[in-house]
């Protein structure tokens, strides 16, 4: 579904990605850990399709489509979904007015019916009980005046709306007390399914015991240096990321 | 004196051509006489005016207008072009500076509300309006409210006696049509809603694309005692219209005004709004947004002075300026001696899609009371590429997503506007003006 192939990636100057490899098929659950720097959040906004990073070489394709020649608007149509680190608050826009202006755009873009109020209110309040989430929510602007952990929740109801085909979370544990963890981490797993893969990026293994993963990659240095499964990650943090570096020094080493 | 410039010419010409209704009475030819003479003297405000910095009449200097559209009060006006919602209920209808009985509705007015044309009151008797119109300049008068007192032939005389309660909205709309020759409206009103009255005025402006007229307005509103006066502009003059307004208002004890504007068409576009609080606990709300394209130019002078103790003003107002469009919003809270636990607030953001758009923003206090709270602020700013990628990010095209950002920037000014038929009125406009909004 996702195939990253030796993609290099900068802002400006600054080298970020230096030859990133991964393999994403429907259905699995990718973590990539690694320590801060490493390029974690330059991955999700790239694959996203954010302005101010510059693909220098390499390629990723998703479905057999070139996913950097296309809009960010196009990748999301395509069912590419990233679930942000730090949500914006759009003061004056309407929760449900801004989903629904999503989801037909998306419907649009495919060929496919727009739906009109009354279908999007039944869905969004079918998705929203599913969550967990409180109906008053659709009424706020979105992410104005919203916690750390409403936000982070938000994204994942918007996911739930958007039925995207790949979601990335990035970072979306940071910030987020226990409780909260265990609700996104619910969401997040109530959409897991066997067309649909995840990428989630964290920096802590905490969100693995909630959402557990298939696959586990470190990225350190713009390249993934280690790649196995939950286990990893659960020895990531006994160890620490340094642990791993030792374990690979010379691809450090070349890295650096 | 004769004026050099081509547009002070013109006037001083239509002045001589045009016979004004009321003319013969004695101190009105006087007083009409007296500003023509002054203006030509004054002549247009220039830019070292600081009412007038970022407005240059350079361009308007140049121009030349004739005295009236001979067919103002006949031309047939094509009813796409008038405001259905204004239509249904009662109205006062001006068609090139003109008031047009037979398009209005004002027959079946509510209980308390009288309202008569100036040029019908002054032809009738100019005496009853003496009080208004017989006055000497003074140093606040600028060139059009000059050539305002030299030139006034029409406009609206409405009052609405103590205690009455106007449920229903008055529509006063003005509309401009293509004419042979551009030509210069200049129209007075006055607005008295008498003591604990209250009174809803929404006023429209339209036009043919192609008209380039000028009209130039002037009124004075005062809101007597525990009175309240619900006024929301929709101007949506022609794409060549120039539109000059100011609108003195005076609030008495107790008494509240709540103004929406909403300023979309028109190709140089003023509004001179200067507010007195005279009275103790006197409120002014003011909410207004201008969204901007081409070359237009809008200028927003919000000038509010406290005067009563307790009295309170909020300002909230919206610019959005794209293409090679101007902006100007000035608001100024002036807090004179004596008014003792006044408030006021003043805050204004702006929107720049274009980097050949130019909105200039100034706010200003001036406090010479105790215990006065006063705040401002004002920001000239871009759309943030960060919540336009959230927007993309899902799903929604790049355009759409700029669309969505500044109708919830303006939006914020429509906030309050009742009933919520002409909000949603008001909602529709600005998305109807936004899709040209460009990248």
């Amino acid at each position: 579904m996702l195939k990253i192939e030796n993609l290099h990636a900068r802002i400006g100057a600054k080298e970020i990605l230096k030859g990133l490899s991964l393999e994403v098929k429907p259905g699995e659950v990718h973590a990539i850990m690694g320590p801060n720097g490493a390029g974690k959040s330059t991955l999700g906004n790239v694959l996203a399709g954010r302005s101010g990073y510059e693909v220098t070489a390499g390629t990723v394709t998703f479905d057999g489509k070139n996913l950097l020649e296309l809009e960010p608007e196009a990748r999301a149509a395509a069912g590419v979904f990233l679930a942000f680190q730090y949500p914006v608050e759009i003061p004056g826009v309407n929760n449900t007015y801004f989903l629904r202006a999503a989801l037909n755009a998306q419907r649009k873009a495919c060929g496919e019916q727009e739906l009109d109020s009354m279908q999007f209110l039944k869905l969004v309040r079918e998705k929203i009980k599913e969550m967990g989430m409180t109906p008053e929510l659709l009424n706020r602007a979105v992410n104005e005046g919203f916690s750390g952990g409403e936000k982070k929740r938000n994204e994942v109801f918007q996911m739930a709306v958007l039925e995207p085909r790949l979601a990335i979370l990035d970072e979306t544990d940071s910030g987020l007390d226990i409780d909260a963890l265990k609700q996104v981490a619910a969401g997040v797993n109530s959409l897991r399914s066997a067309e649909r893969a995840f990428l989630v990026i964290t920096h802590y293994q905490r969100l693995l015991d909630y959402i557990v993963p298939d696959f586990v990659h470190v990225l350190a240095d713009g390249r993934i240096v280690e790649s196995g499964n939950a286990q990893l990650a659960r020895e990531l943090e006994a160890h620490g990321y340094a642990w791993v570096r030792e374990r690979t020094p010379a691809e450090a080493e070349a890295g650096a | 004196m004769t004026p050099s410039v081509p547009f002070a010419q013109s006037m001083h010409d239509a002045a001589l051509q045009r016979r004004l209704p009321g003319s013969g009475s004695a101190w009105l030819d006087a007083a009409r006489a007296e500003a023509l003479q002054t203006f030509a003297t004054r002549g247009l405000p220039d830019q070292r005016n600081e009412l007038w910095k970022y407005t240059s009449l350079r361009a308007l200097a140049q121009k030349t207008y004739v005295a009236d559209d001979p067919q103002a009060s006949s031309r047939a006006v094509d009813a796409a072009l008038l405001p259905a919602s204004a239509m249904q209920g009662p109205c006062a209808v001006f068609v090139n500076g003109a008031f047009r009985a037979e398009l209005s509705q004002l027959d079946a007015l509510p209980e308390g509300v009288v309202v008569q044309s100036l040029a019908s009151a002054l032809r009738e008797a100019p005496e009853p309006l003496r009080f208004l119109l017989d006055k000497r300049t003074d140093d606040d008068d600028d060139g059009f409210t000059l050539l305002n007192r030299a030139l006034a032939a029409d406009g609206l005389i409405l009052k609405v006696v103590a205690g009455a309660e106007v449920g229903e909205p008055l529509h006063i709309v003005h509309v401009g049509l293509a004419a042979e020759a551009a030509a210069a409206f200049h129209l007075r009103s006055l607005v008295e809603v008498g003591e604990g009255a209250r009174l809803r005025i929404v006023e429209h402006h339209v036009g043919e694309p192609q008209n380039g007229h000028l009209t130039n307005i002037m009124r004075d509103i005062s809101v007597h005692e525990n009175a309240h006066l619900d006024w929301t502009i929709i101007q949506q003059a022609g794409a060549d219209a120039t539109l000059l307004r100011r609108s003195r208002v005076r609030l008495h004890d107790d008494a509240g005004l709540d103004l929406h504007a909403l300023e979309l068409g028109g190709k140089l576009v003023r509004h001179e709004i200067r507010t007195e609080l005279a009275g103790a606990r006197s409120r002014f709300n003011s909410r207004g947004a201008f969204v901007l394209h081409g070359r237009q130019h809008a200028d927003m002078e919000v000038l509010v002075t406290h005067r009563g103790r307790d009295s309170v003003s909020n300002a909230v107002w919206r610019g959005v300026a794209d293409d090679r469009a101007r902006g100007v919003v000035h608001g100024r809270i002036l807090v004179q001696p004596g008014a003792d636990g006044a408030d006021g607030s003043f805050y204004n953001k702006n929107l720049l899609l274009s980097p050949d758009a130019e909105i200039d923003t100034r706010p200003a206090l001036e406090i010479y009371a105790d215990e006065v709270k006063a705040n401002h602020g004002a920001t000239v700013g871009q759309l943030d590429e960060k919540v336009l990628f959230y927007l993309r990010s899902r799903g929604i095209p790049l355009e759409t997503a700029r669309r969505i950002l500044v109708r919830a920037f303006c939006s914020v000014a429509l906030d309050g506007i009742e009933p919520a038929s002409l909000r949603e009125r008001c909602e529709a406009l600005l998305a109807e003006q936004l899709p040209e909004v460009s990248a």
